[in-house]
This record gives C-alpha cells, structure tokens and sequence, in this order.
C-alpha cells in the first residue's frame, strides 16, 4: 500500500453565525501518494469547507488531520504557512495572479519563498512547467495579458513549482468555458498519468469527477461514498 | 533571498501605486521640511532673543546692596529673645556701594574652573547737562576689553569705535536715544554731573543701543577710570562684578557660594530673568507641536494610503498566503512599503528644510531694536535634523503598522470563498 500523503480523522467543523450549524460530521478519510482524487456534492453539502481544512488555512476545527504523517493540529500559523508553501499546491476558481509581476515571476514566486533553489535555477524549472501546459511563450507576459484559460494553466504551474505532495484544486474548471475547462482537465490527467501527482480536486461537475480515479461523494456533511 | 523577495513585492506594490506613494511621501517630505524650517526659525529667533538679554546679563552678579540691618538692637535684648520683634528703628546707614577687597575676591574668582571670565563694572546715578535742564541717567563704567569679550560689548556700539573708550581719556559712548535728546553728535563734548556733585566734562565717541528703548534713553558707558575719576573714588573702587560661568545651569548654587565665601550680595541669572527661560521654553514648545502634528498629519495620510492599497490587494494577500507566506510575511511587505514611503520622504524633507532654512536666513531683517541683525535668524542645530528624522521615521513605522497588521489577519478562506 503506498504512503498516506493527506489523512483525517473525525474531522467535525461548525459555524457559528445565528445558530450553530454542523457543517462537517465526523469526516475521516485518506488520499494516498498518487491519486486523483474528487470530492463531489451539492452545492452546501461542506465539500469545499473540508478542503479548507485540509488546505490548513481554516484551523478552527475539531479532530486530527495529518499531512504527510505529520499532525497539523497544534502547529503555529507560520509552521501551517510553511507546510502549505512545501507540501501543497493551490489551484482556485479564480486564478489570483499578482498584476504586478509577470508570467513568470508569478510562477516562481512561492519557489522564491521555500528558498530552496536559487533565482536562476527556479527561473529555469517555472520555464519546465510552463513549457508542460503550452505556454512558455507567455512567460514574460503580465497575467492581464492572457486569456482566461491561459491564466488558469498559469495557477497551475504556479500550484507545481515547489513540487507539492498534493495539488488541491476548488471548482478549477469554474470559471471556464467548456474548451478550456477540458484543457485544464486534460493537464490535471496529464499530471496524473505522467507526473505522478497527487490530486485533490472539489468540483460539482460529475462528468469531471467521473474521469477521475475515485470519486468522493459528500451529502449533509458526511461522507456518503469513498469509492476506490 | 527572503528579504529580497519581500522587497521585491513591497516595491512592485508601491509602483503599481505610484502617484499615491509619492503623493504619501510628499506628505512627508511636506512635513519634514516645516518642521524642520519652524524649528530652525523659531529657535534662530529664540537665540536671537534670549540673547538679547541674557547675553548681556551676567550669569552671577556680585554687589553690595544697601539695606536696612537685619539685627535690630531689640533682637539683641536677651530678655526679649524669644518674642516676636516689630520694633525696627535702625536706617540702612550711609554704606559703601563697592565691593570691599575686590582684587583678591576677583583673584579667586578667576582661579575657579567653573568661570569663563569677570568684568568689573562701576554702576552710578548722573545727571546729564543740557542747557539749562539735567537729565536723568547712568553710566556704566567697565573694563571694555573684558566687557566686549563677556558681554558682545562691541555688538551694540552702533557708531563709533567701542575700543575708542578705553583708549580715549575721559570719553562716553551714549546711549542712541539719549544722544538724539541731547543733540550730541560724536566728538562733541558733553557735562555730566554726578551724584556728590562733581562735574565732568566727557567726549562722546560712539553710540549704543541695546534694542530696548528705555535702557538707550538713560545708558552710557565709560571706562572703569573715567566712572572712578567721576565720583573721585580711587582704582579699586568696584561696584559690580559680572562673572560669566562655563555652565549657566551651575549659577544658583555658585551664586550662594560666593555670596556666602565673600560676604557680598549675589544675584544669579535665573532669577533676575527666569521670565525669559520661560518664554524660550513655551515657543519652543510651540514650535515642537507645530511641527509634530504636521508629522502626525502626514501619518494619516500614509496610513490611509495604506489601508486602500490592502483592500484593494486582497485578493493578492490571499493567495501569498495560500501559497506560503505567514501573516508576518504579510506584515513585513506593507511595513516595508510604508517604511520606505518614510524614508524617501524624510530625507527629501531634510534636504528642502535645509533649503528652506537657509532661504529665511537671507531675508532682510533690519530693526531699529536689533541693530546687530541683518537677516532673519536661523538656528541651523543638528538636533532638529536628528528629532525630524528619527520623528518621521516613527511615525510613518506607525502609520504602517496598524494596515499591515491588518493585512497580516487576513483571512485567505474568507477572501477565496466570497468570490
């Protein structure tokens, strides 16, 4: 069996507004190194709640959640800001490029971060991913410059550049019309297939969630289905 | 690399916003610049005031004043010891105005570290002779060269030559608005009567003015020899002695040592004109508020800037954060920003006050009160340069820390799910 990279474990999350509500039940499930993975529900069922969590960025929430056999729980906000610079990769709906930098640079930004790889040599690995996804020749582009499909493949590579665990994605495809979202699924596969990336993506599109390798079904902030 | 990073964005930020960044560091540049242009000014002006008085006035004088005996024959009575006595009966007797022993006095003033210098200085009624009327006045007989090296003796002689008085016998330098009453031009000779009645004749040689119209219309000088010829008294016949000190913070307390070491009467500079410390002290305060609610000012204006800058990058502070950087990261980006808003600012401030400065000082400021002055004075102290810098820098830390500690609370989930 091949190592857990994402694990939780009685995962129970509320919202305090006028009434307490009980957003996430008991959620306790794994990814594994190397799965494409879905998590799928209606709209409110607590999908994108729960990647939150596990994102780390929400902490307010009960139960344990591990990221690469590492406890989150009790670990400070700039430990949880360093966990999410090396171990995991963020594609939203939206693409959240910074204007004020170029393709590029929005690209090595959080390898710019981590501090792990020099100036040159993290230019030239942002050129790798760029060059997986087609657009090389944007690099020295503003993001203002690029079409909407473009720009999303950007977040992606920019999701890539530190060489996370795991890519989450919320609703990636969202914004977009329907040739590109199915470039950027295709490039999702890709990295699945070739790259051996492990991939977390929340989306209610089920023709989306069906190509991938398990489906996660929520309904009412439960689980309902886990299918290998 | 990390700080370079941090850089890298506070800098990119700033230049996506231009005009309000320089708008923000004009603001302070503004401020800098008044405030350093009021201090220098007003403390120019302060000097020139002060100077005015205290630099004329001695930091301890040492005389005999005359005054009523302070053991009255009852209080010599044993038997009425303990009682409260308000039988007074004996007069200040005809005492000697001059300071007894004033040459070893003056030896072991001079041998005290604590003293620049002293001048000895003879004080007494005149009357001076017009016509037919006598005019009411006093002449000061000094020793000019320690006058003019203590007290800027020579600042205040208008016209004339002030050395003139030592070596010209019997000669006076009158006070301007004594001699325009008397018509006396220089080189005329004048009479003089004193108050035993002696009668004088001086040659004036110059006129002074001190700026204060009351003291010109009554003032003369003369040398110490002329002053002691006048009243027929011999050489060391000394009625003040004008000590200035290294430290005129040091006066009241040296002032009750001497007066006690040399049984005379001492006055120290603090308490003849303790109203013109309090005056310096309240326009410099002044001038100290002034400019720092400029500086505050400015303050808001970066603070402002600032808060706009984080609405509008929400969405970029989110995903820094997404993507890795911890809400200090975030704090250290706009800290950074208003930091160097700050310091663009203060050094351009410091630049155009300098400017500023010297640009009051080539004003023409000429008064019949200030002779000695030609332009506005500006007081180019270092200090100001220091408080304005270190003040600003402060500030605009400030300015930056409230925004950017919001910027580093910012939630990415609650950005990223609202849209």
């Amino acid at each position: 069996m091949s190592k857990k990279v994402l694990e939780s474990i009685n995962i129970n999350k509320y919202f305090h507004t006028a009434q307490t509500q009980h957003v996430l039940k008991d959620v306790t499930f794994s990814v594994n190194a190397g799965e494409f993975a879905s998590i799928v529900g209606k709209s409110g069922c607590g999908k994108s709640t729960l990647l939150y969590i596990l994102s780390t960025m929400d902490t307010d929430y009960e139960g344990e959640l591990f990221i690469d056999e590492q406890a989150m729980r009790l670990k400070t906000e700039s430990e949880l800001a360093r966990v999410r610079n090396e171990k995991i990769g963020f594609v939203f709906q939206f693409h959240y490029l910074l204007n004020e930098f170029s393709v590029l640079r929005n690209v090595m930004i959080p390898g710019l971060k981590l501090g792990k790889y020099t100036e040159k040599e993290l230019e030239h690995r942002a050129m790798e991913k760029l060059k997986i996804f087609g657009i090389d020749d944007q690099a020295r582009k503003m993001p203002n410059q690029l079409s909407g499909g473009q720009k999303q493949r950007v977040a992606i590579a920019r999701a890539l550049i530190n060489d996370p665990l795991i890519i989450m994605g919320d609703e990636p495809t969202g914004n977009l019309d329907k040739k590109n979202s199915e470039i950027v699924f295709e490039l999702f596969q890709k990295l699945a297939r070739e790259f051996h990336q492990t991939l977390l993506i929340v989306t209610h599109d089920m023709e989306f969630a069906q190509a991938t390798d398990r489906v996660i079904e929520m309904d009412d902030g439960k689980i309902v289905k886990s299918e290998k | 690399m990390k700080y370079k990073l941090i850089a890298d964005i506070a800098i990119a930020l700033s230049i996506a916003r231009w005009r309000q960044t320089l708008i923000a560091a004009i603001g302070v540049t503004f401020s800098i610049t008044m405030f350093i242009a009021l201090l220098s000014f007003m403390n120019g002006l302060n000097d020139m005031l002060d100077g005015l008085i205290l630099n004329r006035t001695p930091h301890i004088k040492l005389y005999n004043e005359l005054k009523a005996s302070p053991e009255q024959p009852i209080q010599l009575t044993s038997g009425y010891k303990d009682h409260y006595h308000f039988i007074r009966s004996v007069k200040p007797n005809a005492g000697r105005p001059e300071i007894y022993n004033v040459d070893p006095i003056m030896n072991t003033i001079l041998k005290d570290d604590r003293v620049i210098g002293i001048a000895p200085k003879i004080s007494t009624q005149v009357f001076y002779t017009i016509g037919a009327i006598d005019l009411a006045g006093v002449i000061n007989g000094v020793d000019v060269e320690a006058e003019n090296k203590l007290y800027y003796f020579s600042t205040y002689v208008t016209a004339g030559n002030y050395i003139d008085l030592k070596n010209i016998p019997n000669s006076i330098i009158l006070g301007k608005a004594a001699a325009d009453k008397m018509l006396a031009k220089i080189g005329d000779v004048i009479q003089v009567t004193s108050v035993t009645g002696e009668k004088q004749q001086l040659k004036v040689v110059g006129y002074f003015q001190s700026g204060i119209n009351d003291i010109d219309k009554v003032q003369s000088y003369t040398s110490l020899n002329t002053a002691q010829k006048l009243l027929g008294e011999s050489r060391n016949y000394i009625t003040d002695l004008q000590v200035k000190l290294k430290d005129i913070n040091l006066a009241p307390a040296m002032a009750k040592e001497y007066s006690a070491l040399f049984s005379v009467d001492a006055e120290d500079i603090q308490t003849a004109n303790a109203q013109f410390e309090t005056g310096s002290n309240v326009r410099s305060m002044i001038s100290y508020s002034v400019g720092i609610t400029l500086l505050i000012v400015a303050g808001f204006g970066i603070y402002n800037i600032l808060n706009m800058m984080i609405y509008e990058k929400m969405d970029s502070i989110a995903i820094m954060k997404a993507t890795g950087f911890s809400g200090r990261d975030v704090k250290y980006i706009f800290i950074m920003i208003s930091l160097s808003i700050g310091v663009f600012g203060v050094v351009f401030g410091l630049i155009f006050g300098f400017g500023i400065s010297s640009i009051i000082d080539q004003i023409p400021f000429n008064t019949a009160a200030l002779p000695s002055i030609k332009t506005f004075p500006v007081n180019y102290s270092p200090k100001f340069y220091i408080i304005g810098a270190t003040f600003g820098i402060f500030i605009t830390y400030l300015a930056g820390y409230l925004p950017s500690r919001k910027a580093s609370k910012v939630d990415p989930v609650v950005i990223i799910r609202g849209k």
